[in-house]
Formats: structure tokens, sequence, C-alpha cells
């Protein structure tokens, strides 16, 4: 029960990381929880899909499909989070000025509010289809114990939700003066860290080259099957192991999205000018 | 809202079977040398052979027939490779170049039955 809770928790975790940090920074955007929820729903509706279709995903791409759905899944996500943090550079300052906005702000929340469903759409998507697919497993099976695995596996979702949930609620109280370099830099880090996951994808797919491979080892450290680790490669895309390519995909995502969201940051208005 | 609804979820599975369609059919078959290809079999919760000897420094090609009605995970943290399997399909893990030694894997979603090693020598 406790290795069905574990892996459960892993998997729910990842997603429940991103809704929470989204919902957090996304906060002032009109009508924004409904989109995550949607998003939600449609990742949940989804990911039954996607379990559904395993077999025929994987049998894709000479035996690799599986690696290059996930990849593309992940970018799409790369390119949302990266939208996201632009619009909310070029927004975020409205947005904090008026708590409640309507009017102009929006037309454009639509855009940013459709940008939400999609990343976390995917995100329950690629995490859901697993667990899916394990549950099933425990359900169809003909050995003892499945009572005991399947409430392990609850405790783990619960688990993984009260996390992302503590995240949300920490977030919150972030003073607003730091509150949207907070929220952006954790995006930031969320998209390089999946852009890096994509690399590493790729590179079990034989599709990139590993570059060095792995480039450090900190398992014996900071392994990732401890509760740190899983928060760290949530969070920042910590890998004990990664392979050269992946450092070069994260730096990547990282040093452009920035560099994307300075260009549309519009300069603060002094009131006073000289 | 609901027209931003219905194009927001209908690009990402565009774009996904897009790609999934172009990267099919272009992809080559990749080439490997002779005698780089192993078979590796799940059936009734475990692997068939338990112990598969490689050659190291060697890419090599794992092909695995899940046997069984269920899913299952191939996991190996000493190959760095993880990848669900769905019951009755077959998947293919790209694992090397090793260095000479023992790599055990296991079943995840099995893991006190499914378990195996790679002998790379």
């Amino acid at each position: 029960m406790f290795a069905t809770a574990i892996i459960v928790f892993r998997e729910v975790l990842e997603a429940s990381l991103i809704i929470g940090i989204l919902a957090a920074a996304t906060r002032n955007v009109p009508n924004s929880r409904r989109w995550l929820i949607a998003g939600l729903l449609a990742g949940l509706a989804g990911s039954g899909l996607v379990a559904a279709f395993t077999d025929v995903i994987g049998s894709l791409a000479s035996g690799v499909g599986q690696e290059i759905f996930n990849s593309i899944v992940l970018g799409i996500a790369v390119l949302m989070l990266a939208w996201h943090n632009i619009w909310m550079s070029s927004h975020g300052a409205a947005l904090a000025a008026s708590a409640k906005s309507t009017g102009k702000n929006i037309s454009s929340g639509t855009s940013e509010c459709s940008i939400l469903l999609v990343i976390v759409g995917l995100a329950v998507l690629r995490e859901g289809s697993e667990t899916v697919l394990f549950l099933y497993g425990i359900a169809a099976s003909n050995g003892g114990g499945q009572n005991a695995m399947l409430l392990g596996g609850v405790i783990g979702m619960l688990a993984g939700i009260a996390v992302g949930y503590m995240l949300y609620a920490g977030l919150l109280r972030v003073p607003l003066r730091w509150f949207f370099t907070a929220t952006g830099i954790l995006v930031l880090l969320l998209a390089a860290g999946m852009a890096s996951q994509a690399a590493h994808f790729l590179i079990q797919a034989d599709l990139l080259p590993s570059l060095a491979a792995p480039l450090w080892d900190t398992s014996a450290v900071l392994p990732e099957s401890g509760l740190p680790g899983m928060l760290l490669h949530s969070l920042i895309g910590y890998d004990s192991r990664p392979a050269g390519m992946q450092i070069v995909f994260y730096l990547t995502a990282l040093v452009s999205i920035f560099i994307g969201m300075k260009l549309v940051a519009r300069p603060r208005q002094s009131s006073t000018r000289k | 809202m609901k027209r931003a609804l219905i194009t927001t979820l209908l690009l990402p599975f565009v774009a996904f079977a897009t790609g999934m369609l172009l990267v099919s059919l272009l992809l080559p078959n990749v080439a490997l040398a002779a005698g780089t290809e192993f078979a590796l079999v799940i059936r009734d919760h475990h692997f068939v052979p338990a112990e598969i000897a490689i050659p190291s420094r060697t890419k090599v090609r794992l092909v695995v027939e899940n046997q069984d009605a269920t899913p299952e995970e191939f996991d190996s943290f000493s190959l760095n490779r993880e990848k669900v399997i769905a019951g009755r399909s077959t998947a293919t893990i790209y694992i090397g170049p090793l260095a000479p030694g023992r790599y055990p894997f296991s079943g995840e979603f099995n893991s006190d039955s499914a378990q195996g090693v790679i002998v790379a020598q």
C-alpha cells in the first residue's frame, strides 16, 4: 500500500504543483478559476483516453511513440508557459493595480485563460494517464491486497493535492511587491524543467544525442526518490543524473523566455519625471 | 468564450497528431549493428529472461513484449529508463552504450515479482 501511495503521489504532485502555481499567479485574472477547472476536467478525460490508447501510441514510430508523445506534450506546455509569462510581463502590473479587473482586461484575459486550460489540461493528461494505467492494472489483476493498494493510491492522490494546495496558499501570502516576481520565476523554472524532461524523452527514443550522460551524479546526496528530490524535480526540473543535452534545453528555455519577458515588460511609469 | 474553448482544446490535439504523424513517417528505422537487438518478455508479472547479456559500450535496442493483460512499467534507476507498456503490446527501449557491469531493472507496477538485470560484458 505504501509503495502504491508513493507512485501515485509522485504523479499527482507534478500536476498539482503546476496548478497551484498558476492558480496563484492568475488570481486576479477574471474567470481564471473557471478555466483552470475546465483544464483539470479536460485533462482527466484526456488521460483516460491516452491510457486507453497507450498501446497504439507506444507502437507508433518504431516503438518509441510514447517518448515522442511525451516530448510533444511537454513541448506544447513549455510554449504555453512561455506565453503565460510573457503575457504576465506586459499585463501583470495592470492586474496588480486593479484587484477587480473589468473592461479591456477581459478580452486579453481570455487568451491568457485559454493558455491556462491547455497547460493544466496537458499536465493532468500526462501524469493522469500513467496513474490511470497503474490503477487499472491493480484493479484488473488477480492478486490479493487490491483494496490496500487502491487505498494507497487514494492516499497518494490526496497527499499530492494537499502539497499543491499548500504551495498555492503559501504563494498567496507573498507580499504583492514580490508576488509577480515570485510566480514569474516559478513558472520560468517550470518551463525550463519541462524542456529538460522533453530532451530526456527524445534521448531515450534515440532522437537526440545525449552529449555526456550523466553530466553529474548527485543521486547519493539528493535522490529523486526522496521527498525533497521529488519537489525539486517538479518545481525546478532537478535531475540527479542529467544528460548534457538536457542542460542545453534547460538553459535555452530559461534564457529565451527570460529575454521574451524583459522585451515586453512595460517600463514602470515614474510619478515624477525630471 | 466558446470559440476560445474549442480552439484551445483542438490546438494541442492537432499539434500532437501532426507531430506524431510526421515523426512516424519521416523517422527512418534506426539501423543498429547486427546482434544489438534483444527481446524481453513480461509474462505473469515476471521478466523472461530475468538476465540478459549485452555487449558493453554499444547502443542496444531492447524490445519488450508485455504478454500480460495489464500494463507494466519498465523501470531502471541504473539504466535511467522508465517506460509504461500497455497490456498485450510491445515497446522499444534504447539503452547504452554501457560500461561493463550489472544493471538491474524492475516492473514498477509489480515490483515483487518483476525483476531482472542487464549484464553488460
